[in-house]
């Protein structure tokens, strides 16, 4: 069985972005970029699931600048057996990637899809969802386990609330919460094997997608902030503030 | 120009999110519909029917809709929005988010994550990285599938509407999904996302058994527990009470932070909350930022007395 991971290269979740002064995005120049978080777990889940031979392969894939390609690289080290760059200079909205990762899904004849939830620049928490709808295949949105069987998978989700067991049949499409596995470290010889596994380069062209963006983002503008609080000295003093200045109990 | 707004319910009872999202619609202009989309939900339906602003409730009671799995709902919203829907409002649930994106990929059209903020029928705000920057985003398609982040919305009133309710026939079942089973997290606290006061403990609380610190506190003022992702991920309290960028987003009126140093991710879920105070023996911790009253001090010292003293 085949498992197709798509990874996102993001701004690194410590960074803390900063406007642009004419306001048209945040200033990613210069700022460290590494793998979405989610998208690690998903290639963490990949691997495991290769480990206890329920799969045979696992192929990553990114769609985005040539710089993808170190993104890629990454899942190599942390397991994947070979990786597809879709290499495009276009600004990439959930509904293309959704439409590029059909194609390839259908050209691998991938199994089982796993993705982030979500990708932590643009918080869509869409591409998952869109490509099952695509498919016109089964979703398994924020597992928190996976259970793999021959022609089904049985997710645990994360939902309001709690949690809900669902199964779907394969070829499924299965999206990463949190808490669903802790990651490897990448280790240096896997760093040195990754460099030589295969990695094709394609187009949206290839692939006969259209990735015009249906979003147009107007101005992008730093949230209103947050009046300096102060310091209270004991328990007695904030009892009330709360009381007599905020009046909130 | 007519929106739906997909309701968020348990076949019981309608919830609060979607008087919120009801609100989000109301402020595109048009007509405001509402689908309640469930098994055994007539009492869902007639609680929708008096929500203020609404002028028609679709009810779809079928087998398919009662675990509201995705690939079904989604069929019911697509036989729906056929007709003259312009806008297509989910709010921004876990079920809410994922069926949107389903419904908006059939359709073809993009889908817009957590909008806080109308400005036109087809301009809308949203935040981005975690909440550190908002965008105003302007999306083209003959129709919009939005979800909605239910705390930048006033819900409006739940009584005073007397819409129409036009049952219509559920889909059938995909066939691709099967409901297993559910664990829901026993709470007698108010909802997190819907609640007034919300105490919350990070990994500075230390234990499990610690945490009944920050769950006195909550029972004083009857409010919701949330946690931080380090007190999750620690054990120390069940994941559904996770509030930030990857759990759950909050705005109560008094947000109390407890043991918690306020990493972004954790900020991006609270920080518009109307009053937030810290309590955290480090005097640097980022979360004194954000604060608008800050304690330094040892918590199992502070909060025993604050408890006692409210």
């Amino acid at each position: 069985m085949k498992v197709l991971v798509p990874v996102k290269r993001v701004v690194d979740y410590n960074v803390k972005v900063r406007v642009k002064a004419d306001q048209t995005d945040v200033d990613i120049a210069n700022v460290k970029m590494s793998m979405n978080p989610f998208d690690e777990i998903a290639m963490e889940e990949a691997v495991r699931l290769k480990e206890q031979g329920k799969v045979t392969e696992v192929i990553a894939v990114s769609c985005g600048v040539d710089k993808c390609q170190e993104t890629i690289r990454t899942a190599m080290a942390l397991g994947a057996d070979r990786g597809i760059l879709v290499q495009t200079d276009a600004e990439l909205q959930p509904l293309a990637v959704a439409k590029l990762l059909k194609a390839l899904v259908q050209k691998e004849e991938a199994q089982v899809i796993l993705l982030g939830k979500q990708a932590i620049d643009d918080d869509a928490n869409q591409t998952g969802q869109m490509l099952a709808a695509l498919l016109d295949r089964p979703q398994a949105t924020f597992a928190s386990k996976v259970e793999l069987g021959a022609d089904s998978a049985t997710v645990t989700r994360e939902v309001d609330g709690g949690l809900e067991t669902v199964e779907v049949a394969l070829p499924a499409i299965i999206t990463t919460d949190l808490r669903l596995n802790e990651p490897r470290y990448v280790k240096l010889p896997d760093i040195m094997k990754a460099k030589k596994k295969q990695l094709d380069v394609v187009t949206p062209g290839d692939l006969g997608v259209d990735v015009t963006p249906r979003i147009k983002t107007l101005k992008v503008s730093e949230p209103p902030a947050r009046q300096g609080g102060i310091t209270v000295p004991d328990v007695d003093a904030l009892v009330d503030k709360l009381k007599n200045e905020a009046k909130v109990i | 120009m007519t929106n739906l707004v997909i309701a968020e319910h348990d076949n019981s009872s309608l919830k609060p999110a979607t008087l919120n999202t009801v609100a989000a619609a109301a402020k595109l202009g048009g007509d405001v519909h509402i689908l309640v989309a469930g098994k055994g939900a007539q009492a869902v339906a007639e609680a929708a029917a008096k929500v203020a602003g609404v002028s028609k409730v679709l009810l779809a009671d079928g087998d398919s809709l009662e675990h509201f799995l995705a690939e079904n709902v989604a069929e019911q919203v697509l036989a729906v929005v056929a007709d003259d829907y312009s806008h297509v409002l989910f709010p921004a649930t876990a079920n809410g988010k994922n069926v949107a994106p389903r419904v908006a990929a059939k359709l073809d059209v993009a889908q817009i994550t957590d909008i806080i903020a109308v400005e036109s029928a087809d301009t809308f705000q949203r935040p981005i990285y975690a909440g550190n920057a908002i965008a105003t985003v302007q999306v083209e398609g003959a129709k919009k599938v939005l979800t909605v982040r239910t705390t930048a919305f006033d819900a409006v009133a739940a009584e005073g509407g007397a819409a129409e309710i036009v049952t219509i026939d559920a889909v059938a079942d995909s066939g691709l999904s099967k409901f297993v089973g559910r664990q829901v997290v026993a709470s007698d606290r108010p909802e997190l996302t819907a609640a007034e006061v919300i105490v919350s403990g990070g990994r500075g609380v230390g234990s499990q058994e610690n945490f009944a610190v920050i769950e006195k506190l909550a029972e004083k003022l009857g409010a919701a527990v949330g946690a931080s992702r380090a007190a999750v991920d620690a054990g120390y309290a069940p994941n559904d009470l996770q509030v930030g960028q990857t759990g759950k987003v909050v705005a109560p009126q008094l947000y109390i932070a407890v043991g918690i140093s306020g990493a972004i991710q954790h900020l991006a879920g609270m920080k518009d909350s109307k009053v937030i105070v810290a309590i955290n023996k480090d005097a640097e911790a980022p979360i004194f930022g954000v604060a608008d009253y800050g304690l330094v001090a040892d918590l199992f010292q502070a909060v025993p007395e604050l408890t006692e003293k409210l």
